[in-house]
């Protein structure tokens, strides 16, 4: 396991204002996916056979305090937030929402590495490798 | 930013606790390492997106070690210090490997395994391997960016103990946490996805560069067994290549050839065949080094000719191994094909012709191997999808055992027993006053000691002397999920202790297995004649030997005559062990048991009287 240091940046970014009507962000699609995001998306659903698109979300565990989710998701849960980005449904569950909100998932390659990479603007720090983070 | 992979529904890992598995085909000629990411099983590459990594290593004179292409490129050129095909001697002895005097090494014959005299010193062949096992971990962490959980590594179903515990040894060394060894068939079979649903026999058909192997695996619950195991260790794509290059030289009147000629050809006559593959004429144009220039077309029919005997190689152990699992072709639920050269058209039309049905060849059969180890390893590391909560099983090839009195085997663990698995049993001693018991662990099917293969020796000491079958002796025998073998003596009484892990330092072949499977059934009747004669003889020797120690101790309770009597009985009983006349021993056993009846009342008195002599009636423990 790598350890883990936090890394403040400098200036504090400003926080994001937090739409606070999810009904009227659902126009504005506070989540995104990359083209590329999307594209390796479907083929992994379309490979696992099963699943109507994938959910994000953070969780509070790790060591700045939260983790991002990332899952194949089998079906809507009733008080999820669905989002369509490049023809990939996407489901956010309310309480993730306000510190996913302006991001974008990537998919990223990084020397023989590769994976998906989130784009949040609300993080103010994260750890050394970036697996979890503070808002 | 650490790159992330889709989790199945509610399986998020925590930050930091990924469980990075890789599945390894240690091959022979190539090696390769996969994963599973998101829900994918995937061959990882190099930083040049080659997914093969030639399993070569050379120790050059700089001290520099070099795996794969950089050290193929000096196969040529040092050719002393620069291992190929380092499989071929895992676990082996030096008597052990074909062809022996053919190859380039400085053999040195060490215990158990031979070792390679190279410019960095002696290396074994465990190093040598661990040397690519390495170079594909730092591959796999590179690509996966962070430290392995653990690796499944496949190996062929026929090996054996020594070869298994050989490459797990490797894998220790090269930093690797193995989560258990695969049987490549077994591997191939779970990357078809042939685990999850369908019960039934499958062959999975292996014909790589330089070798074949051909296996029947019998799926239920879950568990592949093995059935049965074939093949031909010289017979792959290479000879294909050189009937090409032979036809070549024909064709184009070709005078003797310059070494590098030679290798210029072997190439163009491998592209030729791969070529044929997808095409139906393959040119081949080469300026020779000599100015001569070669300009000939091979077409699908002359290739197919040139190669036919080499095709029909590969179906007579096919049919041999359907023979020993006693099957037909009709039984074969499916046909996994694997290694690069069932890529050829003729060898497809083969083997579906010879299993009457279309071969699996959806998947790259040179990563199939490697892509369902992958699969394994993610499940063992514990990433498992909802719904994959069995855990494959494995099987040992032959029965585990121990040596009984009369170099009869006790049976411990039978053999399909699915692995990892524990078993005890009791023993106990044979003599009075025994202190020691040796354990003589042994693997086969048959009854005789002299006919299996002895695997260990081990001596349990320090158990308190008692009369003869008193002591009880628990014998654990343990095997894991490798298939490797650790045995266990304990005295109860005492709690003396000793055991050892099984690392026999010679191997059986896949014939050899096969030949000791088909020795158990044929001799079947033999063998249960032999043991009742082997019992027969050592319940006799048993009765004589308690006769013998108590004529010793009370001598006076019996008649001059009587007295002889005994001594008669006892010599013919003791002429009757030596011929092999069950019934003649059981008869010579009765009348010494019954001669000897009137002694043993009078021993019985004489004890009791003793212990009751000059002592009160009250002393005498009636206090139930």
């Amino acid at each position: 396991m790598s350890a883990c240091t936090t890394t403040t940046s400098e200036a504090p970014a400003a926080p994001q204002a937090v739409p606070v009507n999810w009904q009227g962000a659902e126009r504005a699609s506070p989540v995104t996916l990359s083209a590329r995001a999307a594209d390796h998306i479907a083929r992994f659903l379309a490979k696992r056979g099963k699943g109507i698109g994938i959910r994000l979300g953070v969780r509070t565990s790790g060591c700045s305090g939260m983790a991002y989710k990332l899952e194949f998701a089998d079906g809507p849960n009733p008080e999820d937030i669905e989002f369509i980005s490049h023809g990939v449904k996407v489901l956010v569950d309310p309480k993730s929402l306000p510190y996913l909100s302006g991001t974008e998932l990537d998919y990223a390659r990084e020397g023989l590495n590769e994976g998906f990479k989130f784009n949040n603007p609300n993080v103010k720090d994260a750890c050394g490798c970036g697996e979890s983070f503070n808002v | 930013m650490a790159l992330l992979q889709i989790a199945e529904p509610g399986e998020s890992d925590a930050p930091h606790e990924h469980r990075l598995a890789v599945g390894i085909d240690l091959g022979t000629t190539n090696s390769l390492v996969a994963t599973v990411r998101s829900g994918m099983s995937l061959v990882l590459n190099d930083e040049r997106g080659r997914s093969l990594l030639p399993s070569i290593v050379r120790y050059a004179g700089g001290g520099e070690i070099e795996v794969g292409y950089a050290a193929q490129a000096h196969q040529a050129s040092d050719p002393r210090n620069t291992v190929v095909s380092a499989k071929r001697f895992m676990g082996r002895g030096r008597k052990d490997i074909a062809h022996v005097e053919m190859l380039p090494y400085d053999f040195i014959d060490a215990e158990g395994m031979v070792k390679l005299k190279t410019a960095q010193g002696v290396k074994s062949p465990v190093e040598v391997s661990a040397e690519i096992l390495r170079a594909l971990r730092i591959r796999a962490e590179a690509s996966l960016g962070g430290e392995l959980t653990g690796a499944v590594i496949t190996v062929p179903a026929y090996f054996d103990d020594a070869q298994r515990q050989a490459t797990k040894d490797a894998a220790r060394l090269a930093g690797l946490n193995v989560l258990r060894l695969l049987n490549e068939p077994t591997a191939a079979a779970i990357a078809y996805g042939l685990d999850n649903g369908a019960e039934g026999v499958y062959a999975v058909f292996d014909l790589g560069g330089g070798t074949f192997d051909i296996s029947i695996l019998r799926l239920s619950k879950g568990v592949f067994e093995v059935m049965a195991t074939g093949g031909d260790s010289a017979l792959g794509g290479d000879d294909f290549d050189h009937r090409v290059f032979c036809w070549i030289i024909e064709q184009a009147g070709l005078a003797p050839l310059s070494p590098q000629d030679v290798r210029l050809l072997q190439v163009r006559a491998r592209e030729a065949k791969e070529y044929l593959s997808q095409h139906s004429e393959a040119p081949i144009t080469v300026k020779l080094g000599s100015g001569e220039y070669v300009d000939v077309t091979l077409t699908t029919d002359i290739f197919t000719e040139i190669t036919r005997t080499l095709v029909q190689k590969t179906l007579v152990p096919s049919r041999k191994a359907l023979r020993d699992a006693g099957l037909t072709a009709e039984d074969i639920k499916g046909v996994v094909m694997v290694g690069g050269s069932t890529r050829m058209p003729q060898i497809q039309h083969a083997v579906g012709e010879f299993f009457r049905q279309e071969p699996l060849n959806n998947l790259d059969p040179d990563k199939v191997v490697a892509l369902g180890a992958a699969i394994q390893a993610n499940l063992l590391a514990g990433n498992r999808a909802a719904g994959d909560d069995w855990l494959l099983l494995d099987v040992i090839p032959l029965s585990l055992g121990l040596e009984t009195m009369g170099g009869l085997v006790e049976k411990v663990i039978p053999r399909n027993s699915t692995i990892p698995i524990a078993r005890a049993q009791e023993f106990t001693t044979y003599k009075d006053g025994q202190t020691a018991l040796a354990v003589h662990v042994v693997q086969g099917e048959r009854e005789l000691v002299s006919d299996c293969r002895s695997l260990a020796r081990f001596e349990l000491r320090g158990i308190p002397p008692m009369v003869a079958g008193a002591a009880r002796i628990r014998v654990t025998f343990q095997v894991d999920a490798d298939g490797l073998l650790s045995v266990a003596a304990r005295e109860l009484t005492s709690g003396h202790e000793a055991r050892i892990e099984v690392k026999p330092s010679y191997g059986l072949s896949d014939d050899e297995i096969a030949a000791m499977l088909k020795d158990s059934f044929s001799h079947a009747s033999d063998d249960a004649f032999r043991r009742a004669l082997r019992e027969a003889q050592v319940e006799a020797q048993r009765l004589i030997e308690a006769v013998q120690s108590a004529l010793k101790e009370d001598p006076e309770l019996l008649s001059a005559a009587e007295r002889s009597h005994v001594d008669n009985a006892i010599v013919r009983l003791q002429a009757t062990i030596m011929g092999d006349d069950r019934r003649a021993i059981d008869q010579a056993m009765d009348t010494l048991s019954k001669g000897t009846d009137e002694f043993a009342a009078r021993r019985m008195n004489k004890s009791v009287s003793k212990a009751l002599s000059g002592k009160k009636i009250d002393q005498i423990g009636i206090d139930a």
